[in-house]
């Protein structure tokens, strides 16, 4: 059983003593410990359940690679799910909860699962797709969906802040072991801006743990110096705790800052996600320990060799008193010494290879270890966790020899570099097969805008897996990068590092070579997954040979881990089920994040009123203080009305519309967009965007014009105004301010580049304020300073002045058919404009007025709304504005295409009004009107469609307009509308023109 | 005597100071920046010369900078702001150029303190370090979702400029992003 050491732990603290719990059991480790070393510590084997046959496991590993040991961590608003315990630091009050289990882990009954593994084969999920047809979804899927799933999604809102940050510099350096030090230390010193990411809160990597000499001195010293030096540099800045999750086109990165995980009670936000820009990124990753594959390897306190050393010496917590160790390399030796020399027991180190002569495993036998040669694991013993192995030999099929008793096995098959950021943006990798690993291929990287490598890969990473060569490595990695940015790096700084020189490695892909089928069922390669040697080789056999597609139809390597332990046995397992070479079969592709990172830091700050930015008039806070009933506008927020205490939104409606109508009203505009044109082409050039004519309107006049996109369909509409002789003011809708602008100026710097013209978006310098009803001009004459009289402001044109002491542009003009002025004034004065007008129109009763009530008087009139008679497929002929095409001009945007047959048809549907015959109903949002056949399809003959329709509390009833098939052609018919409900509204085709036809009232 | 900024008045204390900076004058002029009469009427206006690219040149008068290849903003005070356009108008008769008042369509904000270059960088992806954004080089970049230009005063003052109507949100932001507990300490 696992225990906690009487003394070491380089990283541990035992004078501080932490309180945590575990599946609620209270538990204490010491500062310094992870989640994990603290389990451990606490004897605690078993921590979760597996996801397809809920197979008891245990910790496996000392990092990220950890498929096994996931937990739940925290509560309510701070829960997350699928923690890994490897990971994460141990903090007074953690409380973590097992998962994938029920009702508890020690009894779990999913665990029946692992009884019906015969009916989980790869492929399983596909194959219970296609036969018998009923049993997915009456059988397999209900009883998969309550057995599997990893962990348990939040329920609350998560309680913590997340952010961003934006960082340049010259070298990404993502891995703080000792090459990444020392590249660090070759780029810091030339004076390059250096960010150095470290993933753990400890600086040096393994070199610690595995005995590494610096200079002749144990590497903590060298580690030391070197953080110092650095951190001296105000060029370097150094950032433990933080993951280089990514690597993107054009040198760009993301680093994954964790804050305050591993003390929750700090304030501030939870992650960062660091988003850096940097000429030359170096990895100095290191690599992952591979497992080995042999029967049983999934049972609990089966580990990773290197994880069994590191919990020794960084933690002081034994694994086992009695290690049996598996291997096929030398480095793996290095885990039985510091077994022996923590005062606990090697029962036999089973070494796969024939001959073993290395410096390591002689200096284990020195210290009276078990060694055998050519031996193999046949099959681990136990079920909730270790108890003993049977060996064979490896070269058989696995008749076992010698049953041997121990608590812990400890296996290593090798080292594979970390290359996932290498390869995120396309960088290739060779098989080396004399260390069995892939690594990088220097002449392919992945390549920058300007044609080169920007990542470049040091040490361990590179495949340099020993001490010597690997910060030897680092720093000449580094010099070169530094080189390709223009830096000139003086000689290094000689350096010179020793560890036991190692013999080379073996591949041994299953264990024994030749194992029968049934201990491939139970030799596992993904442990999350639950994927073995058997279903891969099944995979095969069944015609899998992409292992892009036997990944998918095995689903190793696809689960959070993302198979950093089980891709490399899988890969090969598929290329000796081929029969075929490993780099042919080649590796899955890489992609970010290297370890799953917080959805909260993808967010960052965009929640709460962060979420998204809304854009504000200077009437908002007004028209929010005064009863505004928001509606969404675009990016702005209008008042669909002003309701009053006790009044419905309808109600508020029809009160606004019979006080205009009646009196007078007002509407806040501000949010119409307005872009200056100025030029001696800008006639011209408006000409061509407008269907109409504009450069022949006259100064101090407005013209309502129509914009059609090249295929000529109406995109926008708008009052023009000539401010002056090469100046126009062009209003928008308020959703294509920013929108209209760009189109004019892509028009202008793309293909009417000669054109002399000039545009400016000033949407926001203004308020735009509507006094609009038959006394509106009486509540502006009572403001004062300019003659707003019919013959001094005749309709359809403006003026400039100021009216009651502010500076205004009154137009003329009206969009519901009563005497209007929309009056632009600055935005700074526009809330004391407003509030003036207020005043000034309290004796006629004025109110403010919203959406609604514009929409609806709008609608009485007849006149279109972009968005509600167009869609994107009608044209300006649609809705009978042939008045508003030119026929004098030669050309503007959309012409040749309203000269398509298709746009040209006469049975284009066109607008016309609509009465229904009951006048109280209105025809609902969106109806289509049928003619009463049948096409082939058996669907009802559609012949046209309500665009617009409303309750006229002017007219005393419903009116509407909508696209008709023929419709001008129809006046008087009566047509169907059909409901949702099944019943059909009766309705007069009639004229689009409800109120004033003749425009009397807006004429005054 | 009416006017309000669209901030307000609003301000924060956080790692760095933000308050609304109030009412500035704001022009927009486009037209070719290498022509004679655009430069004499800018040295007459603000009594700076064409600011090279990306510049913001600054006099007891006034200041100008640079926004792209054919534009310019040309800041003086808020009140002598027609009166100034009227005197552009008025010596760029004939030229092809354009001149608008954009001061109010704006929102400018003061922000004091040492670590403004790392509270901007938790919402722009524009280079923040002294020796790429230097006092005096003005940057047309975004904060989260947002458009905004900014450009340093000195060291530990410098001067942020968004779109009126998204003065409330940049504000929010700034006072998030400054929010104590959370310095980065990157530049």
């Amino acid at each position: 059983m696992s225990t906690r050491l009487s003394s070491g732990g380089r990283l541990i603290d035992r004078t501080k003593l932490v309180e945590f719990s575990f599946d609620g059991k209270r538990l204490t480790g010491f500062k310094g410990d992870t989640l994990a070393s603290a389990l451990l510590a606490n004897g605690q084997t078993l921590v979760g359940r597996s996801f397809k046959y809920h197979r008891p496991r245990g910790i496996v590993a000392s990092g990220p690679e950890e498929p096994n040991a996931l937990v739940g961590l925290g509560e309510g608003g701070k829960f997350e799910p699928n923690q890994r315990a490897t990971t994460t630091e141990l903090f007074n009050g953690l409380n973590a909860k097992s998962q994938n289990a029920w009702p508890s882990l020690e009894f779990d009954i999913g665990g029946v699962n692992r009884i019906m593994s015969p009916i989980f084969p790869a492929g399983f999920y596909y194959k219970t797709f296609m036969f018998p047809r009923f049993a997915w979804k009456h059988m397999f899927e209900p009883f998969i969906r309550k057995a599997a799933g990893l962990g348990a999604a939040p329920t609350e809102k998560d309680d913590d802040k997340y952010e961003y940050f934006y960082a340049h510099v010259d070298v990404l350096i993502v891995g703080g072991g000792t090459s990444g030090l020392a590249a660090a230390l070759e780029a810091g010193r030339v004076g390059a801006k250096v960010l150095v990411l470290e993933q753990t809160n400890t600086w040096g990597g393994r070199a610690p743990v595995d005995d590494v000499l610096i200079n002749e001195k144990n590497s903590s010293k060298w580690i030391k110096n070197a953080l110092s030096e650095l951190k001296k540099m105000p060029n370097v800045t150094l950032r433990a705790r933080t993951m280089g999750a990514g690597v993107y086109d054009h040198g760009w990165a993301t680093g994954y800052e964790c804050l305050t995980d591993h003390s929750p009670e700090k304030y501030g936000p939870r992650h960062r996600l660091w988003r850096i820009r940097a000429k030359r990124i170096i990895t100095t990753t290191g690599a992952i320990e591979r497992p080995l594959s042999f029967a049983g390897n999934d049972i609990p306190a089966v580990m990773l060799a290197g994880a069994v050393r590191d919990y020794i010496i960084d933690y002081g917590t034994s694994c086992g008193d009695v290690m049996v160790l598996a291997a096929n390399n030398d480095d793996a030796y290095r885990t039985a010494i510091a077994q022996v020399q923590a005062g606990l027991k090697v029962a036999a180190i089973l070494d796969a290879r024939v001959s073993v002569e290395g410096a390591l495993p002689n200096q284990a036998r020195k210290m009276g270890i078990r060694v055998e040669t050519g031996m193999a694991i046949s099959k681990v013993k136990g079920s909730k966790k270790v108890t003993g192995v049977s060996i064979c030999l490896q070269a058989g099929e696995g008749v076992p020899l010698e049953e041997i008793k121990c608590d812990v096995v400890a296996m290593s098959g090798g080292w594979s570099p970390i290359v996932h950021l290498w390869s995120h943006c396309g960088g290739k990798l060779n098989w080396d097969a004399n260390q069995a690993m892939f690594r990088p291929d220097p002449e392919r990287p992945p390549l920058g805008a300007d044609g080169t490598g920007f990542v470049v890969v040091g040490g361990t990473a590179n495949g340099c897996l020993d001490a010597k060569s690997s910060m030897q490595d680092a720093i000449s990695q580094c010099r070169k990068a530094l080189k390709e940015i223009g830096y000139k790096p003086k000689a290094s700084i000689p350096l010179k590092a020793f560890a036991e020189p190692e013999a080379p490695i073996e591949q041994i892909w299953q264990m024994p070579q030749g194992m029968s089928i049934k201990l491939q069922a139970k030799t596992f390669l993904d442990y999350q997954n639950d994927v073995k040697v058997s279903d891969v080789r099944l995979a095969a056999l069944e015609g899998y040979e992409s292992v892009e597609h036997t990944k998918r139809y095995t689903t190793l390597g696809m689960a959070t881990d993302q198979g950093k332990l089980s891709n490399i046995n899988g890969l090969a397992i598929l290329a000796d089920s081929l029969n075929a070479d490993i780099p042919n079969v080649g590796t899955t592709t890489f992609r970010p994040p290297y370890h799953p990172i917080s959805m909260g830091s993808i967010v960052g700050d965009a929640r709460g009123k962060l979420f998204k930015p809304i854009r504000k008039t200077p009437i908002h806070q007004w028209i929010e203080d005064n009863g505004g009933f928001f509606e969404p506008v675009a990016d702005w927020r209008r008042p669909y009305c002003y309701q009053r205490d006790g009044e419905s939104v309808q109600e508020a409606v029809t009160r606004e519309i019979l006080n205009t109508r009646n009196s007078v009203g007002l509407l806040d505009a501000s949010t119409l967009g307005k872009i200056v044109v100025k030029g001696p082409d800008a006639g011209k050039f408006l000409d061509m965007l407008y269907t109409n004519m504009m450069s022949n309107l006259k100064v101090g006049r407005c013209r309502y014009g129509l914009m059609c996109t090249e295929n000529g369909f109406l995109t926008d509409d708008g009052v023009v105004a000539r401010l002056d002789e090469e100046t126009f003011l062009c209003h928008t809708t308020s959703g294509g301010s920013d929108r209209i602008h760009t189109w004019m100026e892509e028009w202008l710097q793309t293909e009417w580049w000669d054109w002399k013209v000039y545009t400016a978006n000033v949407t926001e310098q203004y308020a735009q304020i509507a006094v609009v009803g038959p006394n509106a001009r009486k509540v502006l004459e009572k403001l004062g300073g300019m003659d707003v009289s019919a013959e001094a402001l005749p309709f359809m044109s403006f003026v400039e002045g100021k009216i009651g002491g502010i500076k205004a542009r009154p137009f003329r003009i009206s969009f519901s058919g009563e005497l209007s002025y929309e009056i632009a004034v600055p935005a700074s004065d526009g809330q004391a404009f407003w509030d003036m007008c207020m005043e000034a129109g309290v004796e006629y009763g004025i109110q403010p007025y919203g959406t609604e009530c514009l929409h609806v008087m709008r609608a009485e009139k007849g006149f279109i709304m972009i968005g509600d008679e167009t869609d994107g497929t009608v044209i300006p002929q649609d809705l009978n504005l042939q008045w508003a095409i030119s026929k004098k001009k030669d050309d503007f945007l959309g012409k040749r295409a309203h000269l398509r047959s298709n746009m040209a048809d006469p049975s284009r549907w066109k607008l016309v009004g609509l009465k229904t015959i009951d006048p109280e109903v209105v025809i609902p949002d969106g109806a289509y009107a049928t003619d009463g056949t049948v096409r082939e399809n058996g669907v009802k003959n559609m012949i046209g469609r309500v665009t617009s329709t409303y309750f006229s509390p002017t007219l005393g009833r419903s009116i509407a307009m909508g696209l008709i098939e023929f419709g001008p052609d129809r006046m008087g018919e009566i047509i169907d509308f059909p409901t949702l409900e099944g019943e059909i509204i009766k309705v007069k085709i009639c004229d689009q023109v409800f109120l004033d036809p003749e425009g009397v009232r807006q004429n005054v | 005597m009416f006017s309000v900024t669209g901030l307000n008045g609003a301000s924060s204390n956080g790692s760095i100071n933000v308050k609304d900076a109030g009412l500035i004058g704001m022009i927009t002029l486009r037209g070719d920046l290498k022509s004679d009469a655009i430069a004499k009427v800018i040295k007459v206006v603000t009594g700076t010369n064409i600011p090279d690219q990306r510049q913001c040149v600054f006099t007891s008068k006034g200041a100008t900078a640079w926004m792209s290849p054919d534009e310019l903003l040309v800041m003086v005070d808020y009140e002598s702001v027609d009166a100034t356009i009227a005197k552009m108008e008025k010596s760029l008769q004939g030229v092809h150029s354009l001149i608008v008042n954009v001061s109010d369509a704006r929102a400018v904000f003061e922000l004091t303190g040492s670590s403004i270059r790392d509270v901007i960088s938790k919402g722009s992806p524009a280079d923040m370090s002294s020796k790429i954004l230097p006092v005096g080089e003005v940057r047309r970049t975004r904060i989260a979702q947002l458009a905004v230009a900014f450009w340093f005063t000195s060291d530990t003052t410098a001067r942020l400029v968004c779109f009126r109507s998204v003065a409330g949100y940049v504000m929010d932001w700034l006072e998030n992003a400054s929010e104590k507990g959370s310095e980065v300490g990157f530049h």
